[in-house]
């Protein structure tokens, strides 16, 4: 008696691993960050955070639908909280609630499923999304609080000050953002050498900390602490972040060597605005940066070089998001490239 | 382990550390099967060509004696037991190429008596030649899995011989097995491939968790005082057995791409080929069983049998107790490499080492494939340094020339990118359709080469012809010069004519 079987391509193992997982790894490596920020700035980013993932999720929904396109794998593979996770941390913890979505819009909508969706998008979606607001709406992007400890008598807003603030955009009493609204380290360091202060009298500026800013110093270590844990988790490669760091710091070493009055010392450099949150969570995102090895340390150094060039020459403080999206369009072409050898492959002459 | 040589190791990129589950088949000794009424010998059981019947319906044949010759590429196949031919027939459709070559029914008889053996050879002593056409005639071809004509793939000089018993795909323990119940054989056939191959240096490698084997041959080999095979322990990591990883873990080495082995100076051999080779040497047998591993959640008793070649699937299950309630995929070969075979009803050859029944729950799932995300497990993973993403991008956009290129013929086909990836893209067999669809590509511009090679000879050939014309045209308008040619031809005709009628009776 004959018995029949179905039948399957090889390999026919299950495989344990997912996109659900890799994405929940990297959102769990975000909590120390996120910590941080409500130790510093307030509750306000979890706010920005729940609402950037609804509207994340409701703009995947709404296209996953119009691309006729199975919502439930896509709605839970938990790539578009991530998005909106990375871009809620790049906001002032109390910008107003239209930003999440005019940022969330640009992202998901624009960024992501114009391209094809997940898999697919040549930019980062976060980056996309907070460029777009920060070109649109530069004032509200200017809003930073003061770090705590650094106004005392004031403090950091709580949580029913906090979601009044973003719903409404006008702060609650005593708080004014015209009092209020801070120059983040970076604007201050390009504004004050400006001038033609020092490095050593800029940074007697109570803003700042030990290396970075005051608070900021603090959060960026926070992350880095995540982008260990994805290290150790083989979620993220070695090479991106190494060659982001890497490269900004050897840049700076020289600079800082001839002329410390004029060059900020280089960790200074490493632990402002938001280097470390690109180095360990967006310049690793897979899809849109290089995939090669020596592709993903071209990458990565290209992300670090332009962020200094930005920071600057150019007409923004920090240029992390920039410099990402344009090493995103090169990414493509140095994949290319990069090919490393295959076994048994000569090296070329 | 004393006797594993201090050898330094070397490491191959990628592979994956996977769940072994062979103590299945290994809890008992090699078991013999029992013939089944009918054996259905396929005349394809290696690489090349089938071979071609030397018997006829009706024939009695004892088991060792051959029925099919080699033809070009390939090996003989002989009787695996006595009986009467009863039908030579072709393909059996829908499963792997070798059952779709033609096969030999041979019903066994009831009383079997002793098999057909050559006389034995002097392996150490007697003429190489000899020894080489001895391997030939006793059918010999790679038991590994590729089935390469054993006596071809001996025949260049190599300076070191490596014996793969790094039986790296799960389940699978036939070699196992025969490491630790015959380990003198594989020692003295390692040593007896040596001395045909002129090999200075014997490696016989054995994965780390197989410990009864390397037990087994540390203690053959120092029976046999073989000093000249050195026993390695190699690390346990799918596919350590592939041949180009086993040769850069031994030697440090790679094989050139698009190169083999002996480029350099290195020939790799299963063990169960050595043994094999031995017992054709020494005995005089020719290879007509050998040992298959059955096992899986599916199966009631796993174990390993002795198997004549041509006996169906269903036979063999039926030994090993039949079929359990989880029986869900039935496999020949391993779950990273093996077929899916749509029915048992399919006879076993030379090549075939394993008859794996897994359960729903070992399978992957189907239909749940995500987009590729680039995150570059796949690449990490992959013993052949490839970068799968890049290449499944090639294959999606039909970019032929670049997967070519970026090595899609490079692919071992080993499975580990499947294993690793996280969007569970079945990358493997988009390679496999890409490999095809390449050499159908290859094969269409050949023809259309071809075509257009006959195309520009025949014109050039009109070309000639025409300007030849031309040219004895134009000799002959130079000779004919005045009418006095025309009239003195015209009255040569006409008296041939006349002639002619006048011989006319």
């Amino acid at each position: 008696m004959t018995k029949t079987f179905d039948v399957g391509a090889a390999p026919h193992l299950a495989n344990q691993r997912s996109v659900t997982r890799v994405m929940g790894l990297v959102l769990l490596a975000l909590v120390p960050g996120v910590f941080a920020t409500v130790v510093f700035f307030g509750p306000g980013v979890i706010f920005q955070i729940v609402l950037a993932a609804a509207f994340a999720l409701g703009f995947e929904a709404m296209m996953l639908k119009l691309r006729r396109r199975p919502l439930r794998p896509f709605l839970t593979d938990l790539s578009a909280p991530l998005t909106a996770v990375l871009f809620a941390l790049c906001l002032p913890s109390l910008a107003p609630w239209w930003l999440a979505a005019i940022g969330m819009f640009a992202a998901i909508v624009i960024g992501k499923h114009l391209y094809g969706g997940l898999g697919y998008n040549l930019f980062n979606p976060a980056m996309v999304g907070y460029v777009v607001v920060l070109i649109c709406f530069p004032r509200e992007l200017t809003h930073w609080l003061p770090p705590a400890g650094l106004e005392s008598q004031l403090g950091t807003p709580g949580f029913l000050d906090s979601a009044a603030a973003i719903i409404t955009g006008h702060l609650p009493a005593p708080w004014n953002w015209d009092a209020l609204a801070q120059a983040t380290p970076l604007d201050t360091v390009r504004e004050l050498s400006n001038r033609g202060e020092t490095m050593a009298e800029i940074r007697g500026n109570p803003l700042f900390g030990d290396f970075g800013g005051r608070g900021w110093e603090w959060i960026a270590n926070f992350y880095a602490l995540g982008g260990l844990f994805l290290f150790w988790k083989k979620i993220i490669p070695w090479q991106t972040p190494v060659a982001t760091l890497g490269s900004v710091v050897l840049v700076t070493v020289p600079f800082w060597l001839y002329d410390g009055d004029i060059n900020p010392f280089p960790l200074q450099h490493v632990f402002s605005g938001a280097l470390v949150l690109a180095a360990f969570f967006i310049v690793t995102d897979p899809v849109s940066g290089c995939t090669t090895p020596r592709g993903r340390l071209i990458f990565g150094a290209g992300v670090g070089l332009l962020t200094l060039s930005i920071r600057r020459w150019g007409a923004y403080p920090d240029g992390v998001a920039f410099a990402v999206l344009l090493m995103n369009c090169a990414a493509p072409w140095i994949d290319l490239h990069t090919r490393p050898r295959i076994y048994g492959e000569m090296p070329p002459p | 382990m004393s006797a594993t040589a201090a050898l330094r190791l070397h490491r191959f990129h990628g592979g994956l550390s996977l769940e072994r589950n062979k103590s299945q088949a290994t809890a008992s000794t090699i078991q013999p099967c029992p013939l089944p009424e009918v054996l259905r010998v396929p005349l394809l059981q290696h690489a090349g060509n089938a071979a071609m019947a030397c018997v006829d319906v009706g024939d009695r044949v004892r088991c060792g004696q051959r029925i099919a010759i080699a033809t070009g590429l390939g090996a003989d196949v002989h009787a695996p037991a006595d009986g009467t031919i009863i039908a030579i027939v072709a393909a059996i459709p829908d499963v792997p190429d070798h059952a779709q070559a033609p096969h030999v029914h041979l019903r066994c008889a009831s009383e079997q008596g002793p098999p057909i053996r050559q006389p034995s050879l002097d392996p150490w002593n007697e003429d190489v030649a000899v020894l080489h056409a001895r391997i030939r005639d006793a059918g010999l071809v790679g038991l590994g899995g590729a089935g390469f004509p054993t006596a071809e793939k001996i025949s260049p000089r190599c300076d070191v011989l490596i014996l793969n018993g790094a039986e790296c795909e799960p389940y699978i323990a036939c070699d196992d097995a025969l490491l630790r119940e015959r380990a003198n054989e594989v020692v003295l056939g390692g040593r007896l491939l040596a001395r045909l191959i002129g090999a200075q240096s014997i490696l016989l490698a054995i994965e780390d968790a197989m410990p009864a084997a390397l037990a087994a041959c540390a203690a053959a080999i120092s029976e046999i005082a073989a000093n000249d095979i050195a026993l390695v322990a190699v690390p346990t990591i799918y596919p350590e057995g592939g041949e180009r990883q086993l040769i850069e873990v031994l030697t440090g080495k790679q094989v050139p791409r698009g190169g083999l082995p002996r480029d350099i100076g290195v020939l790799v051999q299963n063990v169960a080929t050595a043994a094999a080779a031995w017992r054709a040497v020494s005995l005089g047998e020719m290879l007509t069983t050998r040992i298959v591993t059955v096992t899986g959640r599916g199966v009631a008793r796993p174990g390993n049998f002795e198997v004549a070649f041509g006996t169906p699937i269903s036979h063999l299950i039926a030994q090993a107790g039949g079929y359990t309630d989880l029986a869900a995929r039935l496999l020949l070969g391993g779950p990273m490499m093996g077929n899916a075979l749509p029915h048992d009803d399919i006879p076993l050859g030379k090549i075939d080492n394993c008859v794996l029944v897994l359960g729903s729950e070992d399978l992957r799932e189907t239909g749940i494939e995500m987009p590729c995300i680039r995150c570059g497990d796949c690449a990490d993973v992959c013993p052949a340094k490839l970068q799968p993403q890049q290449l499944l991008w090639h294959a999606r956009s039909g970019d032929i020339d670049r997967s070519a290129s970026d090595g899609v013929f490079d692919c071992i086909e080993c499975g580990c990118c499947d294993l690793a990836c996280p969007s569970q893209i079945l990358l493997t067999q988009h390679f496999r359709e890409t490999k095809t669809a390449i050499r159908i590509h290859q094969r269409r511009d050949a023809i259309a080469v071809a075509a257009g090679e006959r195309h520009a000879r025949r014109a050039q050939r009109l070309q000639r012809e025409s300007d030849e014309k031309a040219l004895r045209d134009a000799e002959r308008a130079k000779t004919i010069t005045s009418t006095d040619a025309v009239t003195a031809a015209l009255e040569r005709a006409k008296a041939r004519r006349q002639q002619a009628r006048d011989e006319q009776p």
